[in-house]
């Protein structure tokens, strides 16, 4: 068959497109080398929802940052996204350096960012009193969030399933060619696929599929991010999102409760030549454990952290979102340099680029688009009653696997047999949470690989973490064989 | 809501203990909450031999102890569910529970035994550097697949931390035909028993490099190598020392964390130190009627210590529901001091009044001491002077104090345990 | 002439160092030990050391694949992967008890291996 559209990559940016495509009577499929969604940096990201105010006036960065901050509440409630305006402070330290809070204020107000106040040391430390002492006053934004940035792509994308377009995992792109009538021919390690548009979300490799195509060379950067996630107990530590005074390297090391009730401290931003390489390094470690007393005080990152993890940024050379059909290439489709504010702005990204297609291509609104998809029941929602009731009808959930993040069966049995459902250890992480605790899966591993073994027939010695060659054991014991 | 005198949470050798004893002290209605698929615990993992020693006079697999207890539960008829995880503990003693059958429900408890163990150290909590790919494991994780499931994680191991799992999955893997490579401990010192030293790695030929860590791990999707490198004083790495193994898996052991949240959500105080419940000689927390026991009070080298003091925690468990779920102090309470080298005593203080006719006071120290003396003072006065050859981190060490000494004492305020070298 | 080994004693977790003063392959006296079980270990180990193998078997049919199992006493320490050639071979059908004789003889030690765990029939 030949597609209408097909969106390569399955980040948070691909999704949402995906999902705002698919109010269209179009034929549409997202290609993702992964063997699920949110595998690159959407999973690996600070998580945050920014207002809006450091983006420069006038950039496309700048128009989708505020225009997607606007569309998330709703967002949120159709994708059942865990969501919260929990606002942000930027925290001067340096009485010299007052002026830059003023002038990223005005950068805001230029750019639309709407309830911006800047306030005294006291008003700053009245509302964090963690911040640090040397405080001599903060810009707060109360628009900026805080959100789940797993549930946003995989609500994306299985609101997109809902309403029709396709998905292929495991289906790494190699080629683009474009025949004599115009058809694009896809070849992947996975057959070939055809299509009459095709849009390039594809992160830190976004610059390799434009170049094949185009004349006007893009470059991108990977621009690592390391992080610290720390124990839920710190969750209180700061209410707000902190961050300290942007450079021009970045919005430098924020502290941020996660809304699942956790600490963040990160990123570093390190440029590097591997897009692979999402490995952390002692250096950038201890540069967020450097960077994050300049603006809180008394933090124990070491004694309370329970992951370390890091992410790339797709940075182009221009530092802005690349968004829409390519000069010297007609019915390709640019979504490139997306790095943050990229999160908060998928929503606008979505809704920019299928405009742009659906109006190229004169796609006509579908009759029935459903806009709605809820995410894994969460029975921690419900009351005692109601949650009896659930378990008479489905005893799985009144089976707990994960017992740090209090995850029962009846939710990974769910997060496994939805629409593009999990197939592996990080797949059910990222929907239901089990394993993501204290104990970092180390109770819950054994009994996660019974149910992916039950329920999908994978043999045990071919259950992975995460796709790819992630197996979680060899073999069996003893040369004997699976039961 | 259900009644029960005494609910016990977990099923473990500390909670079959307790209720074993309980029993045994008339308690009639007892109930164990398990959250696993059987009774006994982290026991039923522990294929080794080395328990019972001190409880039943012979050596021991962890299964075959562990039945023992699960048989004295079972000839008792002491009631216990399965599969069923306890969400909730009031402060007044209201356990809510969950399970697949009876689905979510509360009990109100005279007395509530705490027994939910410990949790091991995962490699995030360490801040290693590098990937974070499958083929790393907690220890204990792997030894549940090797050991009940039937699994084998790799063939090319390397083990950081020397904590007595480390040691024995060190000797499993080997025996199963894995190549251990080396075992990296950051401290000067070992985490383990010495025995297990002995019959686990020296046995084999594995290499145990104290003061060293893991620096580098490599390997996007599946772990191919670690890089170990040597760390100073300060427990940094030492740029140059680095030396790299490639290994399909990387095990951990490198510490144990007492399972508090169901404590801490009651308001159960919580030791720095020890990461458990805060106890007084009835090994009863800050919460009248809540008493605590085996690793998750504090994390114990021996099930045989275990059983013991999960036994008093049953006790006085039961003592407490016969008085009518009243307190039984009399006077002030004597505090415990450590000092000079003791971390921490279990219990914290001691009230005459619910002493029984002694208690031991367990402890571990901070550092590794050749030819010292543990030392007993009552307020300033030593009163215990005994000498060791060597006192070290990973062995728990214990003094036993006599009511009739602390009764006889006039006017004791506190007692203080100290090392101290001649 | 006359040498001392030093041994950690492994027959109980108080891990007791040990010295035993050899002469040549005569044992002159051992100290360090804090009892008898000391002495014996310690005696043993310099002339001929033992140990006890734990493991596990392949079970048909039980609540769990595999059924921990051990050598009933110590064998010789060289016999130990022999020891553990046989057990990899065994085929045990649930349900299992603890005791039961799984090898009657392993690797021509006289040591019977024993199952440490109950198996149900699943």
């Amino acid at each position: 068959m030949i597609y209408d559209v097909i969106i390569i990559g399955a980040g948070v940016t691909g999704c949402a497109i995906a999902r705002e495509l698919s109010r269209y009577q179009a034929e549409v499929c997202v290609l993702e080398r992964d063997e699920d969604v949110c595998c690159g940096t959407s999973k690996a990201n600070s998580a945050i929802v920014h207002a809006g105010y450091d983006c420069m006036p006038g950039s496309v960065m700048a128009k989708m940052n505020v225009r997607g901050n606007e569309m998330m509440d709703q967002i949120a409630k159709d994708l059942d996204v865990p969501f919260k305006r929990n606002g942000s402070l930027v925290v001067c330290i340096d009485k010299d350096s007052l002026g830059g809070l003023r002038e990223l204020y005005d950068r805001g107000i230029a750019n639309g960012v709407k309830g911006m106040r800047l306030l005294s040391r006291e008003e700053a430390l009245a509302m964090e009193p963690n911040i640090s002492d040397q405080t001599e006053g903060a810009l707060y934004a109360p628009t900026a969030g805080i959100i789940c940035p797993f549930r946003l792509t995989i609500g994306f994308a299985e609101n997109a399933n809902k309403n029709g377009v396709d998905f292929r995992f495991n289906t790494d792109v190699e080629e683009l060619k474009k025949d004599a009538e115009g058809i694009w021919h896809i070849r992947t390690n996975n057959g070939e696929y055809k299509t009459r548009a095709i849009v390039n979300a594809a992160g830190v490799y976004a610059d390799t599929f434009h170049n094949m195509v185009s004349e006007n060379k893009i470059h991108i950067t990977p621009r690592r991010g390391d992080y610290f996630i720390m124990d839920k107990d710190m969750g209180n530590f700061v209410t707000r999102t902190i961050f300290p005074q942007p450079t021009a390297h970045g919005k430098g090391i924020l502290v941020a409760p996660t809304v699942h009730g956790n600490l963040l401290a990160g990123p570093t931003a390190i440029d590097i030549d591997d897009r692979e390489s999402t490995a952390t390094t002692q250096q950038g470690l201890d540069a967020i454990l450097d960077g994050a007393e300049s603006h809180v005080k008394n933090l124990p990152i070491r004694r309370k952290v329970i992951r370390v993890f890091a992410g790339l940024r797709a940075h182009e050379d221009h530092h802005d979102f690349i968004l829409g059909e390519c000069d010297d290439c007609p019915d390709f489709f640019d979504a490139a340099g997306i790095e943050s504010p990229g999160l908060s702005a998928s929503p606008a990204i979505g809704e920019y680029m299928s405009g742009l297609i659906s109006s190229r291509y004169h796609f006509a609104k579908k009759d029935s688009w459903d806009p709605v998809s809820k995410g894994v029941l969460d029975p921690k929602q419900l009351t005692m009653e109601e949650r009896n009731e659930l378990i008479r009808r489905n005893p799985a959930y009144g089976n707990i696997v994960c017992r740090c993040e209090s995850v029962s069966e009846g939710e990974i049995l769910d997060a496994i047999h939805r629409p593009l459902g999990a197939r592996s250890l990080d797949g059910i992480k990222r929907r239901t949470r089990a394993g993501m605790g204290r104990c970092q899966a180390g109770f819950c591993t054994p009994k996660q690989m019974d149910i992916l073994h039950r329920e999908l027939g994978i043999p045990y010695e071919k259950i992975t973490k995460m796709g790819g060659e992630s197996y979680i054991v060899r073999e069996r014991s003893k040369g004997g064989e699976d039961r | 809501m259900m009644n029960y005198d005494i609910v016990i949470v977990g099923g473990g050798p500390a909670g079959l203990a307790a209720a074993a004893s309980a029993r045994k002290a008339g308690i009639e209605k007892i109930l164990i909450l398990e959250r696993d698929d059987r009774l006994g615990g982290i026991l039923n993992q522990c294929i080794h031999n080395g328990f019972g020693l001190h409880t039943f006079k012979e050596e021991l697999t962890g299964p075959e102890y562990a039945q023992r207890f699960i048989d004295q539960v079972l000839e008792k008829k002491i009631e216990y569910k399965l599969h069923t995880m306890v969400m909730d503990i009031s402060s007044d003693r209201v356990v809510t529970a969950m399970n697949h059958t009876d689905g979510m429900f509360r009990i109100q408890a005279g007395a509530v035994i705490l027994a939910m163990g410990c949790r091991e150290r995962p490699i995030g909590a360490l801040a290693t550097p590098g990937y974070r790919p499958a083929g790393i494991f907690s220890a204990g994780t792997a030894q549940r697949l090797v050991n009940m499931e039937g699994y084998m994680p790799g063939r090319e191991v390397v083990i950081l931390g020397s904590g007595d799992i480390g040691l024995i999955m060190a000797r499993r893997m080997t025996l199963e035909g894995a190549k251990v490579k080396v075992v990296a401990e950051v401290m000067p010192y070992s985490g383990g028993l010495k025995r297990n030293i002995v019959q686990c790695l020296d046995d084999f030929g594995i290499p145990l490099k104290l003061s060293h860590t893991v620096v580098d791990v490599e390997g996007k999707e599946h772990i191919s190598a670690v890089t170990i490198a040597e760390v100073g004083p300060d427990r940094k790495p030492i740029p140059g020392t680095e030396e790299r193994y490639t290994c399909d898996t990387l095990l951990l052991s490198v510490g144990l964390i007492p399972e508090n949240e169901l404590s801490r959500g009651a308001g159960v105080a919580i030791s720095n130190i020890t990461n458990g419940p805060v106890v007084n000689e009835s090994l009863e927390t800050s919460i009248p009627g809540v008493f605590a026991c085996g690793n998750v009070l504090h994390v114990h080298d021996l099930v045989d210590y275990v059983s013991e003091e999960a036994a008093r925690a049953g006790e006085n468990a039961a003592k407490f529901v016969s008085a009518g779920c009243r307190d039984m102090a009399e006077g002030e309470d004597i505090q415990l001091i450590p000092a000079d080298g003791v971390r921490y005593t279990v219990p914290s203080v001691i009230n005459p009044g619910r002493m029984d006719r002694m208690v031991t006071v367990r402890f571990r120290v901070g550092a590794v001491y050749k030819n010292a003396a543990v030392s007993v003072y009552f307020n300033d006065e030593r009163v215990m002077h005994n000498k060791k050859r060597i006192i070290s981190p990973g062995e728990m060490e214990q003094v036993i104090l006599l009511k009739d000494k602390i009764t006889a004492f006039k006017d004791l305020k506190s007692i203080t345990v100290r090392i101290e070298q001649d | 002439m006359e040498s001392v080994r030093e041994l950690t004693c492994i027959g109980c977790p108080m891990g007791c160092l040990v010295s035993v003063t050899m002469d040549g392959k005569e044992i002159k006296s051992v100290s360090g030990n804090s009892c008898a079980n000391g002495d014996r270990y310690a005696r043993r180990e310099v002339t001929n050391p033992t140990r006890i193998v734990t493991s596990t078997a392949i079970v048909r049919d039980g609540d769990l694949p595999r059924v921990s199992v051990k050598t009933k006493t110590d064998v010789p320490k060289d016999k130990i992967f022999d020891v553990m050639k046989e057990i990899n071979k065994i085929q045990a059908k649930a349900p299992v008890r603890i005791g039961d004789v799984l090898i009657p003889d392993v690797a021509g030690t006289g040591v019977p291996v024993i199952a440490t765990r109950n198996i149900q029939k699943a």
